[in-house]
């Protein structure tokens, strides 16, 4: 595999092949340290990067994803099992973070014990709040009854809701009901006018996190990996110094800055799913060599952009990323 | 006497000869056509329908079978009908008794659609 950036199409510093190229298959979750407004990302692999990065950090959090709780098949008969392995690398952090982020698909078939499973694991967790957004999976009902009665802090709508914490501002949104044939993920004319109505009350020198399943990026719209009316919610972050968005869904890391938007993409803790445009696959479950699975987890990416500046990360491999015994590598700027 | 033996030998070999074919034709009956009523099926795999587009005539029914590791859901775009989510190997029946073109989709995966246009008796 080329580790190297050959066309820098957006003139952003990343091409095409270049971020599809920095991911990674499966993992743990991701430390996420706010410091001076701006959001870094850390593997969870590396407790003395991450105890330095807390440390001088205005906030740190973890974002989890895709646990899949309920699905037995080959990629991984034991999701419950690989998500308690990415509890207890959180649980090891030298700090406890202030939150733990879940980017949806907690559930496999959004059947009340997966949810309740879920939980259970998830007790285990040493963090004040977990924060959920759903997956499609956690609304097969077609209406997400069973995910907001568990999850859904008596929000509006669908379930968006915005927290302010630590001098951020994190918005949940959702969108995956309401899917239209023939199209991707969607937010709907209701979530837009909210956020737009929300994000007037904030001011532009606030950092803003804005967290959904399905990537609010166009990662590869043939697999169903974006979201239709993404570019009308962006447009009300423009004037935002720092947005970070963060997404799960597609079980691999990448990352894109585009202007003051840096988009991440977050590790499944359940199964990984083949690079986009794989010749002859398709989005699904993908099986590895006994033994791979857990040996990949705990890798992570590294992002941080300030303005419209994208910066070294975009030079990072997936040979480098991937490797948790790689001393130095874990973060970039 | 030897032209009523020619005619009834040519009768026979003809009589055979319908027995014959349409003895084969049965044997070989090929699945329900456009223009015939029965059961059709719908495969998912690898997130497509196949196949994607689907002639019938009214009274069919429709049978879509989820061969993926991924759940999928079947619905009308008009919610004219609406599967439960089918787990792999979970399937879903839908009677047409009305001609018309549905159009259907993934509602998981919306980006799956398939049309069946239902013709005539």
């Amino acid at each position: 595999m080329s580790r190297k950036i050959l066309h820098d199409h957006n003139h952003d510093g990343i091409d095409r092949r270049g971020f599809l190229e920095c991911m990674a298959w499966a993992g743990t979750g991701a430390l996420c340290v706010l410091s001076g407004g701006v959001l870094k990302s850390y593997g969870l692999s590396d407790p003395r990067q991450a105890a330095k990065a807390m440390a001088a950090g205005d906030l740190s959090f973890v974002q989890i994803s895709d646990s899949h709780i309920g699905f037995n098949k080959a990629a991984n008969p034991d999701v419950a099992g690989t998500l308690q392995a990415a509890i207890d690398k959180i649980n090891a952090l030298p700090m406890k973070p202030a939150f733990v982020l879940h980017t949806g698909d907690i559930t496999q078939l959004s059947k009340p014990e997966e949810f309740d499973t879920a939980a259970q694991v998830l007790k285990g967790l040493k963090a004040d709040h977990v924060f959920y957004v759903p997956g499609e999976h956690d609304v097969l009902d077609g209406t997400g009854k069973l995910y907001r009665e568990r999850h859904g802090m008596n929000s509006p709508g669908d379930g968006w809701y915005s927290v302010d914490l630590n001098g951020a501002h994190f918005v949940g949104l959702i969108n995956v009901l309401n899917l239209k044939a023939g199209g991707l993920g969607y937010l709907g004319r209701d979530q837009l006018d909210w956020l737009e109505k929300d994000l007037k009350n904030v001011s532009s020198e606030t950092p803003l996190v804005v967290f959904a399943h399905i990537p609010l990026w166009s990662v590869y719209p043939d697999w169903g990996w974006g979201t239709d009316d993404s570019a009308q919610a962006l447009s009300y972050m423009k004037r935002f110094g720092s947005v970070t968005v963060l997404n799960g869904h597609i079980h691999q890391t990448m990352r894109k800055v585009e202007g003051n938007i840096t988009f991440h993409t977050a590790f499944s803790t359940a199964f990984p799913q083949p690079a986009p445009g794989t010749p002859g696959a398709s989005p699904g479950p993908m099986a590895v060599p006994a033994g791979q699975l857990r040996n990949l987890l705990g890798i992570t990416d590294v992002n941080f952009v300030r303005g419209q500046h994208a910066l070294a990360v975009t030079d990072s491999t997936l040979a480098e990323m991937a490797s948790p015994m790689m001393p130095g590598m874990g973060s970039q700027q | 006497m030897r032209f009523k033996l020619t005619i009834l030998v040519v009768t026979f070999v003809t009589i055979a000869t319908l027995f014959a074919s349409r003895s084969a034709l049965n044997a070989a009956k090929p699945a329900p056509g456009p223009s015939e009523r029965g059961s059709y099926t719908i495969t998912i795999k690898n997130f497509e329908f196949s196949p994607r587009d689907l002639v019938i005539p009214v009274g069919s029914k429709v049978i879509w079978i989820n061969k993926d590791e991924e759940p999928h859901k079947v619905a009308e775009v008009n919610s004219t009908f609406t599967s439960q989510p089918l787990d792999t190997d979970g399937s879903f029946t839908y009677e047409f008794k009305a001609t018309g073109k549905f159009e259907y989709f993934c509602t998981v995966h919306p980006r799956m659609t398939g049309h069946i246009i239902v013709g005539g008796k």
